[in-house]
């Protein structure tokens, strides 16, 4: 069973009007799941019909930034029978409250889905410390 | 205008042929194929067609071929599939928005196909289905020869 209750219309980016937002026309955003892991944060957003070279990941104190070109798959004069969502760029940006080794940062995408690794800096790892027995 | 409901058999006979009426219409005339005739409202289609097919796109990001199963039969096409877990349910999410699960979607097709030409490619998470139209359903155009 399990029906999946999805929203049928992408989600149209709300503000764009951002100061360090060049690229002008509307943009979707992009659903996102965030995972906690031990050494870092894993982010994965759906940005489906983009190619790789056409992604673009900022990350800069603290905020990251992703950006896919999604080019038009159909031409203007096609003849559309049913429309339920817009193709278009997605973009989408989050506040990241840990600390990120943002040399480190690194991207995949595979099969429509962005994989962005963010390795947590040394300092925002878990350590188990071990306290020792005080020798009588 | 009112309408009076009698005591005699004659108005149920009216009433069900009102009903029928409005069952028919819903079924055919108000969206004239698209008819969400089963499953859910995943994945979000659009349709295209040109004078040679029909086309069936749907977004479907992290699927491979091998977690769709598509179905042409009695003029519908059917969407199945799975979108399975990223990271599994042990780890922590900070935001889970991403769809997950089996899903299901019929839609109606509007002319007839030729199903066993039906072609489907996967790319970067765009599902696109193309269904050549069979040669009945092709419009043809007529040469008006002049005498």
């Amino acid at each position: 069973m399990a029906e999946k209750t999805a929203t049928l219309q992408k989600t149209p980016e709300a503000d764009v009007s951002r100061a360090e937002r060049t690229r002008a026309g509307r943009a979707y955003l992009p659903n996102v799941d965030i995972i906690e892991l031990q050494d870092e944060l894993l982010v994965l957003a759906d940005m489906p019909g983009a190619s790789a070279e056409d992604i673009d990941v900022h990350f800069e104190k603290g905020t990251l930034e992703i950006h896919a070109k999604v080019r038009p798959r159909v031409t203007e004069n096609t003849r559309m029978l049913v429309q339920e969502y817009g193709v278009g760029d997605f973009h989408r940006a989050f506040e990241v409250s840990e600390a990120i080794d943002s040399g480190r940062i690194s991207a995949e995408y595979t099969d429509g889905v962005l994989r962005l690794h963010l390795p947590k800096v040394e300092a925002a790892k878990p350590h188990k410390i071990t306290v020792k027995a005080a020798g009588g | 205008m009112l309408t009076r409901w009698g005591n005699g058999s004659h108005s149920i006979d009216r009433l069900r042929g009102e009903m029928d009426r409005l069952f028919q219409g819903l079924s055919e005339g108000l969206a004239p194929w698209t008819g969400l005739i089963g499953g859910g409202v995943f994945p979000a289609l659009n349709v295209w067609e040109d004078e040679r097919g029909l086309y069936v796109e749907a977004e479907l990001p992290g699927l491979k071929m091998e977690d769709l199963e598509l179905l042409v039969s009695g003029g519908e096409l059917t969407i199945k599939g799975q979108r399975k877990e990223a990271g599994g349910e042990s780890v922590t999410y900070h935001r889970r928005e991403r769809e997950r699960g089996d899903f299901t979607r019929v839609i109606r097709l509007p002319v007839a196909v030729e199903a066993d030409k039906v072609e489907a490619s996967l790319k970067a998470g765009i599902l696109t289905i193309r269904l050549p139209k069979s040669d009945s359903a092709r419009m043809r155009r007529i040469e008006v020869k002049g005498s």
